[in-house]
């Protein structure tokens, strides 16, 4: 059984200009340990599959399709019930990290705090065995000297820092799922790159299934077993990641990847995508 | 690289904020933070020069110093022989004509109250506030068209359009007063990829078709390589390395600029994780 | 099929290459997020209808405001209650004098004090803020540190001498209400301007040599106008309030003039004699004015700032 099973999902939104579709028609699933990248420009409807899987879409979002997480149906859960999911088995990071820190406290009152009131074997952990485990977990993230470092408060921290912390604050329930939402858009590009080690390394270590969303070809290519493209709310194509950037079928992959702007290619123009696909598949 | 007298030249540009400590008293002594250290290069005219480096390493500051947006603690720019840091106010609103700037964030850098034509004809109502008004709007809708917009979308307002054509409004207001030089400030780092590449080569076409001369700053490397005769790698407010591009690319000298090489992601699974696996021995190695 | 689908495309875009595209503004957008609000539509139907009320109530009745009505004067707890006959819609007041000509005249004066101290807020206050804001450095802390004087002062012992030593008037009750009612928005503005002068359609006006005070009027106050609005809003009642607690005092405006704060004043002292008819008019009137205020400042708050829902 695939750990994320997600059939016929569709997602509409009603807006004062009529019924707005941002997703139609995306099935996925995911096995445990498992990587994929969602990928797509923005407006593609991958961030919104996300939030399905999550149960974070805002109120106006209308969901119909099936997502099941272990063979649980995720669509229609209580608020109680979608909190234990997420709390405990699936784990979301976003593009910016300090929106999801409290400015106002330290990170080892909000790493801690995960701890205590969500552990993973049900028992109310001590504040100080949790504050040491969140230590362990600021180490396996690799942030230098994390046993003092844990008392500074967000703002304290660098870009990448922060994401680090993010990251950790995310495997601290051992979640079965990790869902990263562009996890380095926000950061330079060598951050970026020790950002995506990271995240393959702590796959391996900690045995999760990662769903990598981003519109950057180039960090899918060497972090993630499986690739999916989605355009304008469909998927477009998916399959493994060496076939689709070896021999892409579908023209707007294709077009995709030719406009990935290279370092070793000395042609003077960029190339644009092709938009002619539009038409046909208007056509077919 | 040209044999032409520079367009612009700067000399030892240094750029200092001052920084008050958390819960400091107000006789302490506030910190000093440098963020240009004395940084000197040439612009011919005609050509590009991009300017690369992580966010912190003064770039943006830098270009801002130059056309006196911020103050700078000392150097001198030489914009087509006059000390621009010596210029009364007048004489700055005449550079001002000559130097426009195209901006990050394509949305942000548009007053969502005005409309599109309204945005692009600013800098030609300042600069000349006696044209008439046919005339600017002709001149508008001219534009409108050169950099791939629609003329009768002149009174469409910013938030009607995408990201790549609001960058593209953006280009239009900085062209319509015909200046020389251009100072691109990450002009494609909120864009898609695919919006990236058409948003380049427009630049690119207007540079030639004009004769500009661009100053296009970004942290993207491929990007930057594509565009520019010469690239300037900046490293905590320090030149690193500038050459050619093309030298700087595949023939880097600084260990920084091969460490933001490095760091470009190749979209090609094999190389890519051949790569990865490289950097993780060797950082196991370190 | 095809070919007519074609053909119609083409059509239409020659169509419309000739017409210009007319853009939706921030504005229109809101407005179409207002009209949905009922509870705002209402209430701005019902402020209207006020308006209304103040401007032509005088010509549906044949007493004026300060014309005593001798018949009824002495029994106004048996004759003076509210009637079709006689003419006294309202009823009248102690005095025999019209209660529907009167407030029909009060409304007039609460609501010019109102609309009259919201526009000084508005157009004083945001210009003072966002220049403030705007300039930063020494002329901000100057003229910030004016503000924070001119608040300090208890304003309303300074009405109450201005209108002791200058005499009570509309004017003089105008001129300090103006004197205060600029104070909060100012603040208010310049907390905005310093967000928006770091955005970078500013930076682009500055790098392209627009004039500071251009910047402050074309790309800073529009900028501005939604919370500007909203304030104002919220500004009229409080106005309204002010000027009925000095008319209350027996400050405000003076006989035969009259306002709703000098007629609630009135109507509660007038209570015990069984004449409840003139305290519950202009009161009604008083209450449902502020309420539509209130409801329409929430409509306007949601419909300029629809992130927030």
């Amino acid at each position: 059984m695939a750990l994320l099973d997600i059939q016929n999902l569709r997602i509409t939104y009603d807006t004062p200009d009529g019924v707005v579709e941002a997703v139609r028609n995306v099935n996925l699933q995911i096995d445990k340990g498992e990587t994929l990248a969602i990928v797509g420009e923005s407006g593609s409807g991958k961030s919104q599959t996300a939030f399905a899987t999550m149960g974070l879409l805002p109120h106006n979002a209308q969901v119909s399709g099936s997502i099941k997480y272990q063979g649980q149906e995720i669509i229609g859960l209580s608020h109680e019930e979608m909190n234990k999911l997420r709390s405990n088995e699936i784990a979301m990071i976003f593009q910016d990290p300090m929106t999801s820190l409290n400015p106002y406290l330290r990170i080892s009152d909000q790493m801690a705090e995960t701890l205590i009131y969500n552990s993973p074997n049900g028992k109310r952990m001590k504040k100080k065995d949790a504050i040491a485990e969140c230590v362990r977990m600021l180490e396996a993230v690799k942030i230098p000297n994390a046993k003092n470092r844990i008392h500074l408060y967000p703002h304290e921290f660098s870009g990448g820092m922060r994401q680090r912390v993010m990251i950790a604050m995310s495997l601290l329930c051992r979640p079965k799922l990790l869902i990263a939402d562009e996890p380095t858009t926000a950061l330079d590009v060598t951050v970026q790159a020790r950002i995506m080690d990271l995240l393959v390394e702590l796959q391996e270590e900690f045995h999760m299934a990662i769903v990598l969303i981003t519109h950057n070809l180039g960090i899918v290519a060497g972090s993630c077993e499986r690739t999916m493209v989605m355009y304008k709310g469909e998927v477009m194509e998916q399959g493994s990641t060496v076939d689709i950037f070896g021999k892409p079928s579908h023209p707007y992959t294709q077009g995709l990847l030719s406009a990935v702007p290279r370092l070793n290619q000395d042609e003077e123009r960029l190339v644009t995508l092709d938009r002619s696909f539009e038409t046909q598949m208007a056509e077919g | 690289m040209s044999t032409k007298e520079p367009i612009l030249s700067v000399r030892d540009m240094r750029v200092e904020f001052k920084i008050k400590k958390q819960n400091a008293l107000p006789w302490h002594q506030p910190e000093i933070l440098r963020a240009v250290k004395g940084v000197s290069f040439d612009l011919a005219e005609g050509e590009t020069l991009g300017i690369v480096g992580e966010s912190g390493c003064g770039k943006s500051t830098l270009a801002r110093a130059i056309i006196r947006m911020i103050p700078s603690q000392g150097g001198e720019v030489f914009w087509q022989g006059r000390d621009l840091m010596k210029m009364n106010e007048k004489g700055l609103l005449g550079i001002r004509k000559e130097i426009q700037m195209i901006f990050q964030d394509p949305l942000a850098s548009l007053n969502p109250r005005l409309t599109a034509g309204q945005i692009i004809a600013e800098p030609l109502k300042t600069h000349h506030p006696s044209t008439s008004k046919d005339e600017v709007k002709k001149q508008v809708r001219e534009l409108m068209e050169k950099v791939g917009l629609s003329a009768r979308m002149i009174n469409r307002y910013p938030h009607e359009f995408s990201g790549g054509q609001c960058q593209r409004i953006g280009i239009a207001r900085a062209l319509i007063t015909n200046p020389k030089l251009i100072i691109c400030d990450e002009p494609v780092s909120a864009l898609d990829v695919s919006v990236q590449a058409q948003v380049v080569n427009l630049l690119m076409d207007l540079q030639k078709e004009l004769g500009l001369s661009l100053l296009f700053i970004a942290h993207d490397l491929s990007v930057v390589k594509h565009i520019s005769n010469r690239i300037m790698v900046l490293e905590f407010g320090d030149i690193a390395e500038i050459g050619e591009a093309h030298d700087v690319i595949h023939n880097p000298q600084s260990p920084y600029t091969k460490e933001l090489i490095n760091a470009v992601p190749i979209p090609d699974p094999i190389a890519e994780r051949k790569r990865i696996a490289e950097r993780r021995a060797l950082e196991a190695k370190a | 099929m095809m070919v007519d689908v074609q053909k119609m495309e083409q059509l239409a875009d020659n169509l419309a290459v000739q017409e210009e595209v007319q853009g939706r503004s921030l504005f229109a957008d809101a407005r179409r997020r207002f009209l949905k609000n009922k509870a705002a539509v209402v209430s701005l139907i019902i402020l209207c209808a006020v308006l209304l009320f103040s401007i032509f109530g005088h010509m549906i009745t044949a007493w004026s405001n300060e014309e005593i009505d001798w018949g009824i004067l002495g029994q106004i707890a048996e004759l003076g209650a509210p009637s079709i006959e006689n003419g006294h819609y309202f009823g009248t007041d102690q005095l025999g004098r019209d209660l529907f000509a009167r407030v029909v005249q009060g409304t007039q004066v609460s609501l010019m004090v109102g609309i009259v101290g919201a526009l000084i807020a508005v157009v004083v206050g945001t210009l003072y803020g966002a220049i403030a804001g705007y300039t930063g450095g020494k002329v901000d802390n100057v003229m910030m540190r004016i503000v924070d004087i001119l608040q300090s002062i208890p304003y309303m012992f300074v009405l109450i001498l201005l209108l002791v030593v200058f005499g009570r008037s509309i004017f003089m009750l105008f001129v300090g209400i103006g004197l205060i009612s600029w104070l909060d928005m100012s603040r208010i503005a310049r907390g905005q301007t310093l967000t928006l002068k770091n955005k970078e359609f500013v930076e682009a006006a500055v790098a392209t040599g627009v004039k500071p005070i251009t910047i402050i009027l074309r790309h800073i106050v529009p900028n501005l106008l939604g919370v500007v609005v909203v304030y104002s809003t919220l500004l009229v009642p409080q106005m309204i309030l002010t000027e009925s607690f000095i008319s209350f005092l027996g400050l405000g405006v003076q006989e035969p003039n009259t306002s709703w704060g000098a007629m609630i004043a009135e109507g509660a002292g007038a209570m015990q004699y069984g004449t409840l008819w003139q305290l519950a008019f202009p009161m009604f009137f008083f209450i449902i004015t502020l309420f539509s205020f209130f409801f329409i400042g929430d409509g306007l708050r949601d419909a300029l700032d629809p992130k927030d829902r």
